[in-house]
């Protein structure tokens, strides 16, 4: 008898978990608002289907538990009610899935005129490349990586010289244009993701993916990875920052381009610097290590 | 519908008698058993030290994310070598073993009318294999570098390098080992389980009388045979390019500043064989949960499985498709973007059998007569969390809404609510319904009823509100939660009560192994048929039931396996192996 | 993962071909008595060891065709290059096909009763199955000593790797057929010895069929006959 009880308890609670609990998803600041009208969709058909699977049974658990005397009614099948459980499932399942795919073939066909950033990840950090006056991003190889190198730009391909070098810091981007983000990973698989901005993908050693999406208004978002990368996971935090038109040129203008990064290494430079590849990684080590010596 | 066969109108033909292998020392029936049902209990019980394994790291996970920087100890390398311990060891080690080595052993036998499985000692070295392949899994806790690290998806490059605990050590030579070795010993077991069902048969024994838990198992057995495969070959190609450089899986790689030999390797082909297998593993595990649940609602409500027809095709349907659904684990993988199309459809369209699974089980109950036993509780509450746990895979399979929440832990609480706490709740109603068979004396009912209510409220109450930690974007497998912007301090507080009632959950399951030990002697005496079920374990002439199953003559099957309160019939039962014309007198609506 | 996928298909044909001899449209609660006199409901009457290898051959085949998806889907990436196959490769076919030959002889010696020839067929086989062995391990040498290492290419790598699957499953098989054989000589029953024999050669077969599908994949034949299957679809 406890058990009808607290099924329909279960069945209560957890909806009014649903509407009153605080913990709900992050203001959005992307145009996938879309993906969030999908998932309330989801809600709604899922909510209303667990409710009345969960109290039917409570109800079937109530009426028709033993007593004396009771005897249960011998009932093999019902062909018409589970042809009609089966056209209904059918049905709801169209509902959730169709929405689905229509906004996904939105997720996978990047607007023409998305500008192409590359994120590219290493333990445990994210680094950056912006197209220069070309517009273009140049070729790039794992193999090139070196430490006056850390993105593995290819030195003699002319495209890249101009790019613009973000590494180990923020990027920003301009609010209200739609960007193609490049996602590269030089070892291990990482997840460029920002909750805020709703999409997220993995990023692959020897291949680029992507996605692509439009910030919808200004502020700074955490970039979080979500794909496990080795014991650095956890820290390998960013920062994107999402700018009006003026601030982001103004931030353009501070940044080098690759030609310029390696300069002094072109000039023979006798003592070159220890590369900030092998520093961040060190300081991420540093960091593992004072969490495990606490 | 015609009638087809008038009752007992050919004779029953002899019943091919197999050899069966007499033990005649304590080594030979006790430990080197090839008895079907020694191996069972043997299995179990190794699954379930095994499990007890997980279980305390699942606790010290927990002590982690609940109370983050209090426990020193507990370092981002301990964290993960533990998350990816606890998820190998739940899967594999302890679902997969428990339901096809332990019950698929003790009850395929029994409920086919066998006098043992078909090929007894394959079977034996079944059981030895699996206990060295959990040997070596133990052994690398004690390795230099403990154990791997990786993830139980084990993905590379990670896994074998040196960022992750355990990749360049010995922790994840082990772990690739261990899984070969169960894969090998799990293929000798399960040849025995699909061919018993195919081969051992007694006589009337039709596959559309099976019971449901036979449907199941075999099922499950025959997509475990077909998908392993894949894991071994993934597990092969990782083990060859981490001991001898080759490049099946790695790319071009800069390590901490250092370029590796490899080249060219792809990592997304191990995600496609490593889900090829890992997506059937999930219906390995539950379709044995289906099938036992079905006969314990059934047994319990004294009511006929509604709709079995139905209940057969959704189990082969389902066992099909779930073939055609791996790259929903791979919609953030950075695979072709096209394949989601086709990978959600498929991957929604398996819903629909599985939706009528669960009608069949409610409408079960409709007009039934039900004992609220414990077996019975645990269906119920099996039930409630493969709803809850299904609808949110809805939400995952639907390739664009898996863009936010794929991993994150509205995964997490996902695939615990569907392939952990279902499955292991339905685990529990078995040992319950089974235990006075396998021992002839019933567990303890006031013990029982603490364990289930404690274990079910509990394991709704952590894994429910887990949903809405990932909902806010928090991912998974983070061994910290600090320095995150939307992690807000009401789901810290929320991470505590979770952890919390973690542990209260856990020493329930101590309450009940104290159960199990103290009824072997304690319990109350239970009788050869103690729920009044139908099917043929409970006919056997002894409880336990002897070597050789039944006594000198195998029974012979008249009817299915649900003739629960048939009208006209005295008792609310008929066994399988119960001639005679109880036959409905009218086609029912 | 098409290779593995038409290989499921083909066991789900084989599934559902045996399903749709079992009733499943019935409705078992209106058959009481013994439906067991129905054709083929019961059990099959081939003997259940065969049936057994038959399962276990399936996995067999499930192994190899995903290791054939996995090279397919290796092989798509640039930095393949095909390795020569070495000559002695046709030799060594040779040698298993032969191998399987004499099996078969055995079992229609067996059949016949003739324990001679039962012999002389089991220790050709076994022989034969130990030159073929052999036989690889000197394709490996040579390739080893042409500069074709296991880790310098992924061809290489997937070149020793099936082949040294394939080499381990006849491993297992020559145990088998020595137990076989060991009964030959010490004079098990005729119907047990017929029975062993029998499996030995469906295994022997069997293995054969798989080396000359990873021959046609290693010498790139099946690659060829893909691609030319994709042309006629486009």
């Amino acid at each position: 008898m406890a058990i009808a009880l607290v099924l329909v308890l279960i069945v209560v609670g957890s909806v009014l978990f649903h509407f009153l609990s605080p913990w709900w998803w992050t203001p959005i600041a992307s145009n996938w608002d879309y993906i969030d009208h999908t998932i309330t969709i989801s809600f709604w058909i899922t909510g209303v289907v667990f409710s009345a699977v969960v109290l039917f049974m409570a109800y079937c658990v109530f009426r028709f538990r033993h007593r004396e005397g009771n005897r249960a009614v011998y009932e093999p099948e019902n062909k018409r009610l589970e042809s009609w459980l089966t056209i209904v499932t059918a049905i709801g399942v169209t509902a959730l899935l169709v929405p689905g795919l229509f906004v996904w073939s939105r997720f996978v066909n990047v607007p023409s005129d998305a500008t192409e950033i590359e994120v590219v990840a290493q333990q445990w950090q994210w680094s950056y490349r912006l197209p220069g006056k070309d517009g273009k991003l140049g070729t790039s190889d794992t193999r090139e990586v070196t430490a006056e190198n850390p993105l593995g730009i290819a030195p003699k391909d002319p495209n890249g010289q101009d790019d613009v070098v973000v590494e180990a810091a923020d990027l920003h981007l301009p609010v209200d244009k739609p960007v193609k983000m490049l996602l590269r990973s030089i070892d291990v698989l990482h997840d460029f993701y920002i909750p805020e901005f709703r999409a997220k993908m993995d990023m692959i050693p020897g291949s680029v993916t992507y996605f692509w999406f439009t910030p919808t208004r200004t502020g700074t978002f955490q970039v979080l990875c979500a794909e496990l990368c080795g014991q650095g996971h956890p820290l390998m935090h960013g920062m994107v920052m999402v700018d009006t038109e003026q601030d982001y040129l103004a931030w353009l203008g501070q940044q080098q381009t690759f030609a310029q990064l390696s300069a002094p290494q072109q000039t023979g430079s006798a003592n070159p610097l220890p590369g900030n590849t092998m520093a961040s990684a060190l300081d991420v080590a540093a960091k593992v290590e004072t969490v495990e010596a606490r | 519908m015609v009638d087809v066969t008038p009752a007992d109108a050919v004779p029953p033909a002899e019943v091919g008698e197999m050899e069966l292998y007499h033990p005649h020392s304590w080594w030979t029936k006790y430990v080197f058993s090839q008895d079907a049902k020694v191996i069972a209990i043997q299995y179990s019980a190794t699954a379930t030290a095994i499990g007890l394994v997980a279980l305390v790291l699942s606790w010290l996970m927990r002590l982690q994310l609940g109370f983050p920087g209090t426990f020193d100890f507990i370092t981002p390398e301990a964290y993960y070598q533990f998350i990816t311990m606890h998820g190998m060891i739940m899967v594999i080690y302890l679902l997969t073993a428990l339901f096809l080595g332990g019950f698929g052993n003790y009850l395929i036998p029994l409920m086919v009318g066998a006098r043992d499985m078909v090929f007894p000692y394959v079977n034996m070295l079944s059981y030895w294999v699996y206990l060295l392949a959990v040997l070596v899994l133990v052994s690398s806790f004690f390795a230099p570098g403990g154990p791997t690290g990786a993830g139980w998806t084990l993905y590379p490059p990670q896994a074998i390098m040196t960022g992750t605990p355990g990749g360049n050590d010995w922790g994840i030579i082990l772990m690739l080992s261990s899984l070969i070795l169960f894969i090998i010993g799990f293929t000798m077991g399960g040849l025995n389980y699909v061919v018993t069902v195919l081969q051992g048969r007694t006589r009337g024994m039709t596959l559309m009388r099976l019971p449901l838990t036979v449907w199941g198992i075999f099922t499950a057995t025959v997509m475990a045979l077909l998908a392993f495969p894949a894991l071994f070959v993934a597990c092969v190609m990782m083990l060859l390019d981490r001991l001898l450089g080759t490049s099946f899986f790695m790319p071009a790689i800069v390590e901490m500043g250092q370029q590796l030999q490899h080249s060219g390797g792809s990592p997304i082909l191990f995600q496609h064989l490593f889900w090829f297998f890992g997506h059937p593993e999930v219906y390995i595990v539950a379709l044995p949960a289906f099938g036992i649940v079905s006969d314990l609602i059934s047994t319990h409500a004294r009511k006929n499985i509604f709709g079995y027809r139905m209940m057969v095709w959704a189990i082969i349907a389902i066992g099909a498709l779930s073939f055609v659904v791996w790259a929903h684990h791979m919609y953030v993988s950075g695979m072709h973007p096209y394949f989601g199309f086709f990978f959600a459809t498929t991957t929604l369209i398996i819903a629909v059998p599985t939706a009528i699974k669960v009608y069949n089980w409610v409408l079960t109950l409709w007009r039934g007569d039900i004992h609220l036993s414990i077996p019975m509780l645990f269906a119920l509450a099996f039930i409630v969390t493969f709803v809850n746990g299904g609808l949110t895979g809805l939400f995952l399979g639907n390739v664009v809404v898996d863009v936010p929440l794929s991993d994150t832990m509205f995964v997490v609480a996902h695939f615990h609510m569907v392939m952990g706490v279902a499955p292991i709740l339905v685990i529990f109603g078995a040992i319950y319904h089974w235990y006075p068979k396998v021992t002839g004396r019933m567990l303890d009912e006031t013990l029982g009823q603490f364990h289930f209510w404690v274990t079910f409220l509990g394991a709704y109450l952590i894994f429910f509100p887990m949903h809405y930690i990932g909902l806010i974007g928090v991912p998974r497998r983070y061994a910290e939660l600090t320095d995150m912007t939307i992690m807000t301090e009401s789901a810290h507080h929320l991470n505590s009560f979770i952890s919390i009632i973690a542990f209260l959950v856990g020493f329930a399951q101590m309450v009940f192994l104290f159960n199990l030990i103290w009824s072997i002697r304690h319990g109350r005496e239970a009788g050869g048929n103690p729920w009044r079920a139908t099917t043929l374990e409970w006919q056997t002439p002894q409880t336990p039931p002897a070597h050789g199953n039944f006594g000198k003559e195998l029974p012979i099957v008249y009817r299915w396996a649900y003739d629960y309160s048939v009208p006209g019939a005295k008792e609310d039962f008929i066994p399988q192996n119960v001639p005679g014309d109880f036959r409905p007198t009218r086609e029912p609506a | 993962m098409s290779v593995i996928l038409v290989f499921l298909l083909v066991i789900a044909g084989f599934a559902g071909w045996w399903l749709s001899h079992q009733r499943l449209t019935a409705k078992p609660w209106l058959e009481q008595g013994l439906a067991g006199d129905l054709v083929g409901l019961e059990r099959s009457a081939l003997p259940t060891a065969k049936i057994g290898l038959g399962v276990f051959l399936a996995v067999v085949g499930c192994l190899f065709s995903l290791f054939t998806s996995a090279y397919f889907m290796r092989m798509g990436l640039p930095d393949w290059r095909p390795l020569p196959l070495p000559r002695l490769l046709w030799l060594n076919t040779g040698v298993l096909v032969l191998s399987s030959v004499a099996l078969q002889c055995a079992v229609i010696a067996a059949r016949r009763g003739q324990t001679d020839m039962v012999r002389l067929g089991l220790a050709t086989a076994g022989l034969t199955a130990l030159a073929f062995l052999i036989g690889q391990l000197m394709a490996w040498r040579q390739l080893t000593d042409d500069g074709y290492l296991l880790d310098s290419n992924p061809a290489n790598s997937f070149f020793y790797l099936i082949t040294a699957m394939h080499g381990l499953h006849i491993l297992g098989g020559l145990v088998g057929l020595g137990r076989t054989s060991t009964g030959a000589w010490n004079g098990a029953r005729p119907e047990r010895l017929r029975l062993g024999i029998e499996l030995c050669a469906m295994y022997w077969h069997f293995l054969l069929f798989v080396w000359l599908g990873i021959l046609a994949v290693l010498a790139g034949w099946a690659a060829t006959f893909v691609s030319i299957c994709q042309r006629l679809l486009t």
